[in-house]
């Protein structure tokens, strides 16, 4: 299973970098959505999976008797979501509000209007 | 002495706040500092000539090296009173040559910062702390050149000044690096004793060329000359002070002062010799064919620059002997010549010198200062200048090798600059006066007491020259730790070799002046062959240099967000790749990986097809739902390697971020197909080796032994130390509490910019129903 989240991670980049490279806006930041899902996914994996077995300690005991899945990983992630999500919505309302002034959502074409007012 | 800089300095600040009611009559109020500085400085001739050293010790930042120790020896002594006693002079010239200039306390402030860090250069026994002052130097020469800051010459010129100066001094800096890496200390008093360990060092001769790149560039040497005669186009009295009596002389005073640190090796000699040697002649040979008066003088001053570096490259007891007396000499008889052109210049309104004669009816005063410069110049008796190149011509004809070659040169040098002497100080002010300056005002008192109280000075020094023998000459040359007991400076030498070479130059020099006329036909002759000179040649390599960097901005830069991507990340990949492909064994251990089941397989099914069509859809509604599915099934993922808390998160998240896409973006078209069939390829490419690097890199890692020390630091404590049992929650909310409230703000700061920008809509829509 770790070989094939391995392998979905690349895709998830690839995908990712491939929506950034593209010349409109709203693919950019769809393209910033993946590879963030593919960063977390990376760490995710990194921090080694385990199955069913919740960073949660058990309820009376005070510590874990068995496995557990790495607590530390999860933290980092959880925090990378909430501020993705903060960056999305921004650049979500970003190109809303880009698009009301400028029209487009071609970057080029933002770039010459930049330059002529 | 400390407090000597300072108030410099303080009086340059004060010029910002009460310049303004200094401005009118008031002005010439302000030379008293200088003068203040002068007296404080004549106080300590007594104890100098006495062969005693004043220092003084401020600690700095001890801990790089750099202290504030301040040193006053024969040299630092004669700089300091150049510096402040020229600087009364021309502070009070300038209160009338700039009478009601609108910017003339910015020029005070100027000059007062130049005057501080000059006395801080020659003061300061710290490498270091020198840099910083030599370094302000270059700064405030550099305003003061660009005075006339309305002037596009005058702007390029500043320019042209800094750049070459400002070179020098990084140079000056990494010499002084050098030299404190190699000795162990930055104070220049303490490396004497380690000459030796310096001259045989390997890095001896990259140091020497780092110090040699600082002097010439700051004092005008071959092929770093031509900011100077640029650097004309400042007003008078900065030409008077920066550009000949002190600051050029700034790079003389540092090969002076590390002669005995560095020198004793044929290199440095022999550089010396070479680059004072051509520069000497170079410089006087052009003034052969200049036609402004400043011009003329500029090329002199280059000219008695490169004697001062050919005579510390002699290097001998006697040569030294007579650097010291031609530096007093030439700020003498230079300074005077300036300030008269100065005043020349402010009256009649032309410094042509083919324009000018007959001056000596309406400005008598100026024209005997001007005499009296030319005779010093020329070397004739009874003037201190007849002393200078007196010795000048005994320490070339006493010298080791090539005595004559040597001695022909400096005759050949002191000929044309006694030429440019006569034409400079004699030629404007006899003959017939044309019509037109007959009416010329008398000229202020400001102006022409200076030129006269330092012309009559030259002739002082020359009739007894016993008043500088024992209080500057013998403290200057025992800095170069020889002795000095057995110097007499003396006018009369008695009938031998050197009074005949004497003769020879002084005659020659008059024959020259009587056969050679100035004009503009040999003006235009030289300037034929600008674009062989040195200074056409930098100014080629520097507009290559910008072109360069500007190509290579427009490249990089280009305001293209994709290019900056594909720039780093392919930059990225090969570098990671190279080494993978070097380095690596690949080992992929399969036993170690939990078996796969059926959920796991629809749900990576569902994803890859949830990828594909975001990426290939020509919807953006689609894009966005599939992005959607996307987070969905990575947030399966999580559930099935237990992370609950990730799960709800991401399933949470993930559903607004799609409902605000959604919201905001329905009403936009289509998308349009703005890359052609190549781009995609090219960038499919890109992506694809992108994301195959990252799954090696994965697979790679967790082939490594995984650290757990902090996982089960938190795992064993977060019910014993915060009373939680999810861990994850624990961590987030107790652990790293102060983390979550930072990034709670940076969540609230996102949401005050979108609301922001929603209200910015309203009011631009509102503007429009207007």
């Amino acid at each position: 299973m770790e070989f094939l989240l391995a392998i979905m991670t690349g895709v998830l980049y690839a995908a990712g970098l491939y929506m950034m490279l593209r010349r409109s806006l709203v693919k950019l930041i769809i393209g910033l959505i993946i590879i963030g899902n593919g960063a977390n996914l990376l760490i995710f994996l990194l921090g080694r999976i385990t199955k069913g077995a919740p960073p949660i300690i058990p309820g009376d005991t005070k510590f874990f008797a068995d496995i557990y899945a790495d607590p530390v990983p999860q933290a980092l992630i959880l925090t990378a979501i909430v501020i993705s999500f903060g960056l999305q919505s921004f650049a979500i309302i970003l190109v809303k509000r880009a698009y009301q002034v400028v029209k487009t959502d071609d970057l080029d074409e933002m770039n010459t209007i930049e330059e002529e007012v | 002495m400390l407090l000597a800089i300072l108030i410099g300095f303080f009086a340059a600040l004060s010029q910002l706040l009460f310049g303004k009611f200094m401005k009118g009559k008031l002005s010439i109020l302000l030379s008293l500092v200088p003068l203040a500085f002068f007296i404080f400085f004549v106080q300590y001739i007594p104890a100098i000539a006495a062969g005693e050293i004043v220092t003084a010790k401020h600690t700095w930042v001890s801990s790089f090296g750099v202290d504030l120790d301040l040193r006053l020896d024969g040299l630092a002594l004669l700089f300091s009173l150049m510096i402040t006693g020229i600087g009364t002079l021309v502070f009070i010239y300038t209160s009338a040559y700039l009478k009601n200039h609108p910017m003339l306390d910015r020029f005070y402030g100027y000059l007062f910062i130049f005057m501080a860090a000059m006395l801080g250069l020659v003061l300061s026994d710290n490498f270091l702390a020198m840099f910083i002052f030599w370094e302000l130097t270059s700064i405030s020469s550099f305003f003061l050149i660009g005075f006339n800051n309305t002037n596009p010459d005058s702007r390029k010129s500043a320019l042209t000044a800094l750049s070459i100066t400002g070179i020098g001094g990084l140079l000056f800096l990494a010499g002084g690096l050098l030299l404190g890496e190699v000795t162990g200390t930055y104070q220049i008093s303490q490396m004497i004793s380690q000459n030796e360990l310096l001259v045989n060092h390997s890095l001896y001769v990259l140091t020497v060329a780092l110090i040699f790149g600082a002097a010439f560039t700051k004092s005008a040497q071959f092929p770093f000359h031509f900011w100077l005669p640029g650097a004309m186009k400042a007003p008078t009295p900065v030409s008077t002070y920066l550009h000949s009596a002190t600051m050029v002389k700034a790079g003389i005073y540092l090969l002076f002062r590390l002669s005995p640190v560095l020198g004793n090796s044929d290199f440095w000699n022999n550089t010396l010799l070479i680059v004072g040697g051509i520069t000497m002649l170079y410089a006087a040979f052009h003034t052969l064919f200049r036609t402004d008066l400043k011009g003329i003088l500029a090329y002199s001053t280059i000219a008695a620059l490169g004697i001062l570096t050919f005579l510390i490259g002699l290097g001998t007891k006697e040569s030294f002997i007579a650097a010291a007396v031609f530096i007093l000499v030439h700020a003498l008889y230079k300074a005077t010549l300036f300030l008269m052109t100065g005043a020349i210049d402010l009256y009649t309104g032309t410094r042509d010198v083919t324009k000018l004669s007959g001056l000596h009816k309406v400005m008598l005063p100026i024209a005997i200062a001007g005499g009296l410069a030319a005779i010093s110049n020329a070397g004739i008796p009874p003037s201190i200048g007849f002393i200078g190149k007196d010795l000048i011509y005994e320490s070339t004809l006493h010298f080791r090798h090539n005595a004559t070659l040597l001695t022909t040169l400096a005759i050949l040098t002191n000929i044309l600059i006694g030429y440019a002497g006569y034409v400079a100080g004699v030629k404007p002010f006899i003959g017939r006066t044309p019509t037109g300056l007959e009416k010329v005002t008398f000229p202020h008192p400001a102006i022409w007491i200076p030129p006269v109280i330092l012309g009559v000075l030259g002739f002082v020094f020359g009739l007894f020259p016993s008043l500088v023998e024992a209080s500057l000459i013998k403290p200057i040359v025992a800095t170069t730790g020889v002795d000095t007991s057995d110097i007499h400076i003396k006018l009369w030498h008695g009938f031998n070799t050197v009074l005949g070479l004497s003769a020879i130059t002084i005659i020659s020099g008059i024959a020259l002046y009587f056969i050679w006329k100035p004009n503009a036909t040999k003006r235009y002759f030289i300037q034929r062959f600008d674009k062989l000179s040195p200074k056409f040649i930098i100014e080629t390599l520097a507009d290559w240099f910008e072109s360069f960097s500007d190509l290579w901005t427009r490249i990089f830069q280009n305001g293209y967000l994709r290019n900056y991507i594909t720039v780093i990340v392919v930059f990225l990949i090969s570098l990671v790749a190279f080494t993978l492909l070097n380095n690596t064994t690949y080992q992929i251990d399969y036993s170690s990986f939990s078996k796969l089941t059926i959920y796991e397989v629809v749900s990576l099914c569902i994803m890859i097809l949830a990828i594909g069509f975001a990426v290939f859809t020509k919807s953006r509604l689609a894009a966005v739902a599939a992005t959607g599915v996307m987070g969905y099934s990575i947030c399966l993922f999580f559930v099935f390697y237990s992370a609950p808390d990730l799960a709800m998160t991401q399933f949470a998240i993930d559903t607004l971020t799609v409902i605000l896409f959604v919201l905001v973006l329905y009403k936009l078209p289509r998308y349009l197909n703005l890359s052609d069939y190549k781009t995609r390829v090219k960038d499919g490419i890109i992506a694809i080796a992108f994301g195959g690097l990252v799954s090696i890199l994965a697979l790679e890692v967790l082939a490594q032994p995984q650290n757990n020390e902090i996982s089960s630091y938190y795992a064993e404590n977060a019910y014993v130390l915060a009373h939680g049992k999810n861990v994850v929650n624990v961590i987030l909310v107790d652990f790293r509490g102060i983390d979550t409230m930072v990034e709670i703000s940076v969540l609230a700061i996102a949401a005050i910019g979108v609301f922001g920008l929603l209200k910015l809509r309203l009011k631009s829509e509102e503007r429009k129903q207007q």
